[in-house]
């Protein structure tokens, strides 16, 4: 049973120096539920996650986002020879409620421990980011958005150069997040972690479509459209694949 | 080594070293890791006009290197919004033309003697003026560090995400290089226009080796920049080199001898101790 509404867009619109990135977005996310933003790179996935965040100005329509967000970016985006521990990451998410002239202090380190623990990490709290695995940076970011008590969710290629293992365990850990009633937004290329979510909204510049992954995912127009290429069958049951456009047989 | 501190002037460049160290140390670490080691240079020989000016008008250096620093600086930004020319090759130009009319003016009839030390230095000669300007610049440094802590280390770990969390990237690395054009401004008395940016970089970066941690490097390399500043005046009052010169030299020194006790400390970490057989 789904939640208060967390994401409303209706013919929503956003880019960049007035250019739309992205367009005709409407859509509906309710607390406890996942959505998948399901494009190819460049397709306007992290401009949607930025207008999510309020860093963008509508172009068009409207967007009503109910829930604070904590954004989990790609940790290949922070720099791993920096001299921070996974606690001193975490406690980072305390930084938007303070005043300027305040430094986290031992609440708020309690706090990033427990969100640590939470995402379970307690027992590295005090290792160094750059050492901890792909996946453990990915909690650790994870357990930062936790400290800015985000309600909603924004984890930009969460499962990007994580080994099965790893993958399946944060795959688990935002379904727990998610039933505790917050709202999760994932944005991805991978058709496998969008079918796990309960919504996906593929876009490619403008929504393509929008709706439950067993509807969606099984049209083949919808995502030689969101990824601008064929859908060919592999044989003997090697499930399907995504050919580039312009692709041609010679 | 007590003998050199029965000397007025050298308690006074003491005070200097230790204050313009710590400071730079300190404030180094930040310039160290937001990439901003080839800017402190620059923004260092930008000075040089101002200096050459004050320094025929008679009046404190002071009064000649903070509008100089602020020209230079204004004109990075101009240069850089011009199409085709980027941020780097605008701090070329800009700081090239800079040093440049700093020679043109220390060259002319009309400058005075003695110019040379703008450019490499002139620790011993520093007045009570100097010292109450070092001291203010460590208070300015250890107040802005303490309170602007938390969102420098947001910025420097990922710009992108730290906008996300309401921090500025913009505004921290403003407020570092306000910092750091006052530090250059001040540091530059002692260590010259050529040689200032050791103080801000080497103890920074020999600081590093030793710790994964921002808090523990910044009071590592403040120690290390003032001890080097102190180990410097030392081999200038013995050996007869030039002051600046011989401060810029210890600091710069305290690099590749962290090097060296890093690379040390990590073979002997790797030694596995011998297998202990019981007969």
């Amino acid at each position: 049973m789904p939640g208060a509404p967390l994401i409303e867009a209706s013919g929503f619109a956003a880019g960049y120096d007035g250019a739309a990135a992205i367009s005709e977005v409407e859509l509906t996310l309710a607390a406890g539920q996942t959505l998948a933003l399901l494009g190819p790179n460049g397709g306007g996935k992290t401009t949607l996650l930025r207008a999510l965040l309020g860093q963008l100005r509508p172009l068009a329509g409207t967007l009503t986002v109910g829930a604070r967000c904590g954004l989990v970016p790609q940790t290949e985006r922070s720099r791993l020879d920096y001299p921070v521990s996974a606690l001193d990451v975490a406690t980072m998410g305390a930084i938007p409620r303070l005043p300027w002239w305040r430094r986290p202090g031992r609440r708020e380190r309690r706090e990033a421990q427990r969100a640590l623990r939470r995402v379970g990490l307690g027992e590295l709290a005090g290792a160094t980011y750059g050492e901890l695995s792909g996946g453990q940076r990915q909690r650790t970011l994870i357990a930062r958005a936790l400290v800015q008590d985000a309600g909603l969710l924004l984890l930009d290629e969460p499962f990007s150069g994580l080994d099965r293992v790893s993958a399946e365990a944060l795959e688990a850990l935002i379904g727990e997040l998610a039933a505790e009633g917050r709202g999760v937004v994932l944005a991805t290329h991978e058709l496998e972690q969008a079918r796990a979510c309960d919504l996906v909204l593929c876009i490619n510049h403008r929504q393509i479509a929008f709706g439950a992954p067993a509807e969606v995912l099984a049209d083949l127009r919808v995502l030689e459209a969101t990824y601008g290429g064929a859908i060919v069958e592999i044989p003997g049951g090697g499930g399907r694949a995504i050919l580039p456009p312009h692709h041609h047989d010679h | 080594m007590l003998e050199p501190l029965q000397q007025p002037f050298m308690l006074r460049a003491l005070a200097e070293v230790v204050l313009v160290g710590v400071a730079g140390g300190a404030l180094g670490c930040w310039v160290v890791h937001y990439g901003l080691s080839y800017a402190a240079e620059s923004l260092a020989h930008s000075l040089f006009p101002g200096l050459v000016l004050a320094a025929i008008a008679g009046v404190s250096l002071l009064l000649g290197a903070a509008p100089a620093a602020l020209l230079a600086a204004l004109a990075i930004v101009l240069a850089a919004r011009v199409a085709g020319v980027g941020r780097e090759a605008a701090v070329a130009v800009v700081v090239t033309t800079m040093l440049g009319l700093g020679v043109l003016l220390a060259l002319s009839p009309r400058s005075p003697r003695g110019v040379e030390s703008l450019l490499f230095g002139d620790v011993f000669g520093v007045g009570d003026a100097d010292l109450i300007a070092a001291a203010a610049l460590l208070a300015v440094v250890a107040v802005a560090l303490r309170l602007l802590h938390g969102r420098l280390l947001v910025v420097g770990f990922d710009r992108d995400a730290a906008r996300a969390l309401g921090v500025s990237p913009a505004l921290a690395e403003a407020a570092l290089l306000v910092l750091l054009a006052a530090g250059t401004v001040v540091a530059v008395q002692g260590l010259g226009n050529l040689l200032v940016v050791a103080v801000f970089v080497a103890p920074a970066a020999a600081a590093r080796q030793f710790s994964e941690r921002m808090a523990p490097t910044i009071a590592l390399a403040a120690a290390i920049a003032a001890l080097g500043g102190v180990a410097g005046l030392y081999l200038s009052y013995y050996v007869g080199t030039a002051g600046g010169a011989s401060v810029a030299l210890a600091l710069v020194a305290a690099y590749p001898l962290a090097l060296l006790a890093a690379a040390l400390r990590r073979r002997r970490s790797e030694i596995v101790p011998p297998e202990v057989r019981i007969a």
